[in-house]
């Protein structure tokens, strides 16, 4: 199977890089970013603000079926430029987990046969090395992947 | 030593990704054969080998006078498991992502941008 979604995290580097590849038009990849009903779609979370333009900010809000908010993050859009890029921060919340910088590219991927593809390229810089690596572990701890106890033990072990 | 040796250190360098790579196409090499295959200097060759043993990526063999180095499997797969949630949850929401926009019709939303 081939991995579209290809994830990037050097070791020692404050950085992951994750880049992906679309069979969609650019405009339409810049879109998702940009419509808050569209954001909630894919993201999964509620759009409380989404102000695309420099200085802007944005808000996120995720809540069980309860109602009982289980994360919210925030920042602040640096750079906003239309089906180009967009340079904004990621705060999460009620954590102790440093802001992130987030770079993201929006390109238009040209091979004469098919010009309805796009690719995005975020480039996520953290506070420190050992945030960025509790970072990509996440996903382990929040029990997002149901299949990984047998990971997890490696995690464990790898401590 | 206090130098932290684990996989991820090993998989972070890309002339250990290289040897890696290598070891996956042939079954076992001797670290010459794998310096050969590269244009630095056989000593960092070494080195890495010996980083890539340390953390169990590779295991030794001698045969004869010969240390051949071979892929230890269990451990690769282990590494190539770790990133996998963090690259899984992304690739969801892109798929996701992707679709929507398949069936994008512009009368549903709001025109804001």
């Amino acid at each position: 199977m081939e991995r579209k979604t290809k994830v990037h995290a050097e070791d020692g580097k404050q950085e992951i890089l994750i880049t992906r590849e679309f069979d969609i038009p650019l405009e339409l990849l810049f879109k998702a970013y940009t419509e808050p009903e569209i954001v909630e779609q894919w993201m999964g979370t509620k759009v409380l603000k989404l102000e695309n333009k420099k200085h802007g900010g944005w808000q996120f809000e995720t809540t069980d079926p309860q109602g009982n908010v289980v994360f919210r993050a925030n920042g602040t859009i640096h750079e906003f430029v239309p089906n180009e890029k967009i340079t904004r921060t990621f705060e999460m919340e009620n954590t102790s987990f440093p802001v992130q910088l987030e770079f993201l590219e929006f390109k238009k991927i040209t091979d004469d046969s098919d010009s309805h593809r796009s690719k995005l390229s975020m480039q996520i810089i953290f506070r420190s090395v050992a945030y960025r690596d509790q970072l990509l572990q996440m996903p382990f701890a929040l029990g997002i992947n149901m299949a990984h106890n047998r990971l997890q033990n490696l995690v464990n072990k790898l401590k | 030593m206090n130098l932290r040796r684990d996989v991820f250190q090993a998989i972070a360098d890309p002339t250990r990704r290289a040897i890696l790579l290598l070891l996956t196409a042939s079954q076992s090499m001797t670290a010459g054969i794998i310096a050969s295959n590269f244009n630095t200097a056989r000593p960092t060759v070494s080195k890495h080998l010996q980083i890539l043993t340390e953390c169990k990526l590779l295991e030794q063999e001698q045969k004869g006078r010969e240390i051949y180095y071979h892929l230890n499997p269990q451990k690769i797969k282990e590494i190539a498991d770790f990133i996998e949630p963090f690259r899984k949850l992304w690739d969801d929401r892109f798929n996701k992502l992707e679709s929507i926009m398949k069936n994008y019709n512009p009368d549903n939303y709001q025109k804001n941008t």
